[in-house]
């Protein structure tokens, strides 16, 4: 197990160093490089910036400055927004509450509803039931999460008016309820192509459960129909979809971000898109490593996750 | 084993293939759809007696139905069908020709990475895994925001945010496929390694790139949706599925129609495709029936 452990550590490690060394080349892809915060700037003279290029080591060799600035990225020294001169790490932070609210929210939903949709069809295969949740699975993987807001904006905020068309709270406002009430269209929003990967995955665990040689068994032994589903297959489907979870994360975070800006809900996304269209670079490559670190640490504890609650992993 | 079984054995592949294709009914409608939404954007506009880009401010918002204008009139008073079917163009062409980039770039990693195996394979595939890492539209809206907009550029992110898939496909098949009778015969020919990849291992593992190609354009055309919805692909005044929509969430309350064609025109395409490629995934190669 320790083996096993720290050898999938070892692996994550390189790959955070792909993955910042492609944060870093698009960083020097930036018009201006690194220095287009500065370079932005119009009261900065071809002098002022020559100086600013010495002051900050970027006339040094690439290698050089790329061990600098993953050093300082792994200090917590993201650079500065440009915009108000915080620290890039701050106003990810910052904004980080708003999308792990929605994210959680959506995740639920999808894991008990296309849990039980997946299950459920696994059981009675090809029945009714089973391909419209299989179809419909199709459809929502297909349907664009923005234009799928828009419609749930346009049914249940402008035509029945029971929910807010956007944002996380009512000014001034900001009860429990409140917030509910503002989590609940975009959160399901989000949950719609994470509750069709769910399902879809989870009925092909529980296929590949119930054909099993032990299934059998049970049955022979006259063992109750719930019993085998609930303590033999069931726990045996789940353990795969731990996996899932660490899949689908990057999809959950880029759904997320699509989400946040139909609804003008204020997190990791909403802010990305605004630096965008700001020209924030430090922000722009600070979210970009930053999610992508978020979802290299997701995968690394499905992996460990899964070795630990089922110890045929660790062998290999 | 029934007779019906017994002949099947006999067809050729191909025709084995075509019948289990024809089964899957959703496929089938799948391909008639694409096959109507490109027959429609190809030749649509010119039956049209709308120009797509022609403003026309007397008629703004002109609901669907009424009148000359079938799908209606956007806030500039330009015809909806028109600009739907000039998108569709854009669209289309985006998701096939992003497929295409998509795949030769996923084609070549994998191969090299599947035959070469070693550090080779261990430096490619561990590069696909970490631009994997980046969730596919954080790193399309960065480069997006780091270039020029435009037709060109789009399809070529879109592209270098999609190859990656095809690469590990590519890669396990060509590493099994290294293996077998045949590629070891085509090398004690004394063929050169590249033939022997494109040649001999690459062409075996058709079935799988057709299945990942289809699935890859509607990955594709849903990408473009996002990037231009978002402001960051298609530019106005030309029209795409993507960017007809960036203005269709301020007049939501005012007309609706302008959200509802475009987003059923991307769900159907993106549709079809999937289905088309689980259709084709159940007829190219049984033993890949992964739900």
């Amino acid at each position: 197990m320790a083996r096993y452990v720290v050898n999938r550590l070892a692996q994550a490690v390189m790959l955070l160093v792909i993955v910042s060394a492609i944060g870093f080349a698009l960083l020097h892809l930036a018009p201006g490089g690194p220095l287009s915060q500065f370079a932005a700037s119009a009261q900065m003279t071809q002098e002022d910036l020559d100086r600013v290029t010495r002051q900050l080591g970027l006339d040094r060799p690439l290698p050089i400055q790329y061990l600098d600035w993953f050093g300082r990225m792994l200090k917590g020294d993201w650079g500065k927004s440009y915009r108000d001169g915080e620290a890039v790490l701050s106003v990810i932070s910052s904004h980080l509450g708003a999308t792990l609210e929605l994210m959680t929210t959506a995740t639920i939903i999808a894991v008990l509803l296309g849990g039980w949709i997946g299950i459920l069809g696994a059981l009675r295969r090809y029945s009714l039931f089973d391909s419209l949740a299989t179809v419909g699975a199709m459809i929502a993987l297909s349907i664009p999460t923005f234009w799928f807001g828009l419609v749930a904006i346009y049914v249940f905020s402008v035509k029945l008016g029971w929910l807010p068309a956007g944002n996380r709270q009512t000014i001034g406002d900001g009860s429990f309820l409140d917030l509910l009430h503002h989590l609940i269209a975009p959160a399901l929003v989000l949950a719609l192509v994470e509750t069709a990967m769910w399902g879809r995955f989870m009925r092909s665990s529980m296929l590949e459960v119930i054909s099993q040689d032990y299934i059998r068994t049970a049955r022979a032994k006259g063992m109750p129909e719930w019993r085998i589903l609930t303590v033999h297959a069931l726990r045996n489907a789940l353990l795969p979809m731990i996996t899932v979870a660490g899949l689908q994360f990057p999809t959950l975070l880029g759904g997320a971000l699509v989400a946040e800006t139909v609804f003008t809900w204020p997190g990791m996304g909403r802010l990305f898109l605004d630096s965008i269209g700001y020209r924030d670079y430090p922000v722009v490559m600070g979210i970009l490593m930053f999610s992508a670190t978020m979802v290299l640490i997701g995968s690394l504890l499905a992996d460990i996750l899964y070795a630990v609650v089922d110890p045929r992993i660790r062998v290999g | 084993m029934t007779a019906a079984t017994l002949s099947t054995v006999q067809l050729a592949p191909g025709q084995a293939a075509w019948r289990r294709f024809r089964r899957h009914r959703l496929a089938l409608a799948g391909a008639v759809i694409i096959l109507v939404l490109v027959l429609g954007s190809a030749f649509g506009p010119y039956l049209l007696p709308f120009d797509d880009t022609y403003i026309d401010i007397m008629k703004r918002f002109a609901p669907p139905l009424s009148g000359a204008h079938i799908l209606g009139t956007d806030e500039l008073g330009r015809d909806v069908l028109a600009r739907l079917m000039m998108g569709g163009r854009v669209s289309l062409s985006i998701g096939i020709v992003a497929m295409v980039i998509a795949m030769a770039v996923g084609v070549v990693v994998g191969a090299f990475a599947g035959f070469y195996g070693g550090v080779v394979g261990a430096v490619l595939m561990r590069l696909v895994d970490a631009v994997l890492c980046f969730p596919t539209i954080f790193l399309l809206l960065a480069l997006a925001a780091l270039t020029e907009p435009g037709l060109v550029t789009t399809t070529i992110l879109i592209a270098a945010t999609a190859w990656m898939a095809v690469a590990r496909v590519v890669e396990a098949q060509v590493r099994s496929l290294r293996e077998r009778e045949f590629a070891v015969a085509a090398l004690a020919f004394g063929s050169s390694n590249l033939r022997i990849m494109f040649r001999e291992l690459v062409p075996n593992a058709i079935a799988p790139i057709v299945v990942a190609a289809t699935l890859n354009v509607a990955k594709a055309i849903l990408l473009e949706s996002y990037v231009s919805y978002l402001g960051y692909g298609i530019q106005p005044p030309a029209a795409s599925w993507g960017n007809m929509l960036n203005n269709a969430q301020i007049y939501l309350t005012s007309a609706p129609w302008l959200a509802i064609a475009p987003g059923v025109a991307i769900t159907l395409a993106v549709t079809s495709f999937n289905f088309l490629g689980d259709g084709l995934r159940d007829a190219l190669d049984p033993r890949l029936n992964i739900p």
